[in-house]
């Protein structure tokens, strides 16, 4: 297989766009980072270490809600855990040595696991993951400041419906995940448990007691073991929101089983960004 | 602890996190019920969080503008508007409904 040239990379090109529209929403986390009470700087750190858009807006949606930092940090944890996963899936993959490795660990996201994920050729998988990963960083990381520089300077939040904002942004995120019964059942379920002991604990642990419940309705699900449900929710989210509905074809059994041992793409390729390369690769074995 | 005490640890919990995805040998996180609890706790946390920046306001559950975000917000990731434009509306629709003198 010759090399495709950097210039008419397919992988370049969709991680530059992944970028672009990632990183454009850094300015809706850098103001609803400010609402919530955190400075600039703090708002700052948390996107060029923390660096996972989730966990971010984990973080200042408990503090936001009055919610200890101790509520905060744990909800932002544990949103990484997901993380781990695409870690792995990324070091079987592409294989980064040396001082790649703790670079590749800090952009290993929804984002470059996905576009990885997509494509074929070895070369392009790598192209994909740091041409996303690293042009995610550095567009996050300054839409973010202007976001935050802009929140501050917008005054009363409620005013400009800024917590509203901050509604859309967690639906948005959890959106593209409810794909099949299981997923909705957890969801429901946790949302349930949520308003129920909002009046009862101190703000911030709800969030915790939600987790409790969906770590019990993981273990549950993997006990019975119904082939419906394998990888469902893990997929990445390369566009949030952009309607979940692109190349949604991994159906039942797509999941992280079907993906050989070689770490193949699994059902990455499911919600490729721009959707073009990202159709019917699932099951796809390269081993 | 302050605020810029827990940011640190959230930051070191999340790098440790995605290190330890590229570390550990690739059969332990291998096990599919690995997958399905991560799978279904983002599911979980982001339903809460959610549900906990609509109704609550401290420990108290409230009904007011936010909701009409939720639901217009909604509606948009429904017409399949990108992530940005469904945070605009979310903001737009709480703010608008304070303008209709919603609390």
């Amino acid at each position: 297989m010759t090399t495709i040239p950097l210039r008419r990379s397919p992988a370049v090109r969709v991680g530059l766009s992944v970028a672009v529209a990632t990183g454009l929403y850094g300015v809706s986390f850098g103001a609803l980072s400010v609402a919530s009470g955190l400075d600039v700087w703090q708002t700052c750190v948390l996107s060029l270490v923390l660096f996972s858009g989730g966990s971010q807006f984990a973080f200042v949606g408990v503090v936001g809600g009055g919610g200890a930092g101790a509520a905060a940090a744990g909800a932002a944890a544990l949103l990484g855990v997901r993380n781990a996963v695409y870690g792995m899936q990324i070091a079987a993959l592409l294989r980064p040595r040396g001082w790649r490795r703790p670079l590749a660990a800090h952009v290993t996201i929804d984002e470059s696991l996905a576009t990885s994920t997509a494509q074929t050729d070895p070369v392009e998988q790598r192209r994909a993951f740091w041409v996303t990963g690293v042009g995610v960083f550095v567009l996050w990381n300054l839409f973010t400041l202007v976001g935050a520089l802009a929140g501050d300077a917008l005054g009363d939040p409620r005013r400009w419906g800024l917590d509203g904002a901050a509604v859309a942004a967690f639906l948005g995120l959890l959106w593209p995940r409810l794909r099949g019964r299981e997923a909705g059942a957890v969801a429901v379920a946790c949302a349930l448990a949520t308003v129920l002991v909002v009046p009862v604990v101190p703000p911030g642990l709800p969030v915790i007691v939600a987790a409790v419940v969906a770590v019990g309705a993981g273990v549950l699900s993997a006990r019975r073991g119904s082939p419906a449900a394998e990888g469902e929710g893990l997929e990445p989210d390369v566009e949030p929101g952009a309607g979940g509905g692109l190349g949604a074809d991994g159906g039942p059994g797509a999941g992280r089983d079907g993906a050989d041992r070689g770490g193949a793409g699994r059902d990455g390729a499911r919600r490729e960004g721009p959707g073009r390369e990202g159709v019917g690769r699932n099951g796809e074995d390269r081993s | 602890m302050t605020l810029w005490g827990w940011i640190v640890v959230a930051c070191v919990a999340a790098y440790v996190t995605k290190l330890l995805g590229h570390l550990v040998p690739a059969a332990w996180l291998e096990d599919p019920r690995v997958a399905r609890i991560a799978g279904t706790l983002t599911i979980g946390l982001l339903a809460s969080l959610t549900v906990t920046n609509t109704v609550s306001s401290g420990q108290e559950l409230v009904l007011d503008a936010r909701l009409g975000a939720l639901a217009a917000a909604a509606v948009a990731l429904w017409l399949r508007a990108p992530f940005l434009v469904v945070v605009v509306v979310g903001a737009l629709a709480a703010a608008g409904l304070r303008l209709l003198g919603l609390p």
